[in-house]
């Protein structure tokens, strides 16, 4: 598969897992981000995920290219919901193996952040109350 | 004069009401452009909060507007 990816379907994190398993590997780190009931005091519903896709397929590919060359790894992968989720349900994963259980932490976090800081993916809050808004974080 | 495909996406393609438009202009770098296109659509983001994308890969806002070319602006990001 591709290095990183958008989903507008639920993904299964086990089969992703098995993709980056071989005789190789001797540590396997995931990060996993859900959709929580609350955000900055308010109570969310469910949200939307929209994306440039060609940019972020571009720009989580680089993003991935720079941790296997950043780190001791061996494989990583990322894959990002887009679309509408509801409370619960699962937004992006992140799996990076390695060796050595270093570098797989190392890897891993340093996906999630530069995906959170640079692909062009955006969420539209739907609240409790009928409200809705963009997050747009003040660079 | 320059025709150009522009994206807008999340908040501003709320304030635009349109995903994309075709725009003809004379801005002569692509922050002249969005200044424009702020003006017109009442977009409330600054240029400092944003960044460009051309044809599907990220520009600088000194760069000229290519003729027909894609041009994208993208607010700040909040995926994860």
């Amino acid at each position: 598969m591709q290095r990183f990816r958008l989903s507008d379907v639920p993904f299964d994190t086990a089969t992703l897992r098995a993709e980056l398993l071989d005789a190789r590997v001797g540590a396997y780190a995931s990060f996993e981000g859900w959709i929580r009931d609350h955000n900055d005091g308010r109570h969310v519903h469910g949200l939307h995920y929209e994306a440039y896709a060609a940019l972020a397929g571009a720009e989580g590919s680089r993003i991935v290219d720079e941790a296997l060359s950043r780190f001791d790894i061996i494989d990583a992968h990322c894959v990002h919901r887009i679309g509408d989720l509801v409370v619960g349900e699962l937004a992006v994963w992140v799996g990076a193996v390695a060796a050595h259980r270093g570098p797989a932490f190392d890897a891993c976090r340093f996906i999630i952040d530069e995906v959170k800081s640079r692909v062009p993916i955006w969420k539209h809050e739907r609240y409790a109350d009928g409200t809705h808004d963009w997050l747009h974080p003040a660079v | 004069m320059t025709r150009l495909h522009v994206l807008y996406f999340a908040s501003l393609r709320d304030a635009a009401g349109v995903d994309s438009e075709s725009v003809d202009g004379t801005a002569t770098d692509l922050r002249a452009l969005y200044e424009i296109l702020q003006r017109r659509h009442g977009f409330t983001l600054p240029v400092s909060q944003l960044r460009v994308a051309v044809d599907g890969a990220f520009a600088r806002w000194d760069d000229a507007p290519r003729d027909g070319s894609e041009v994208a602006f993208i607010p700040p990001v909040s995926g994860g």
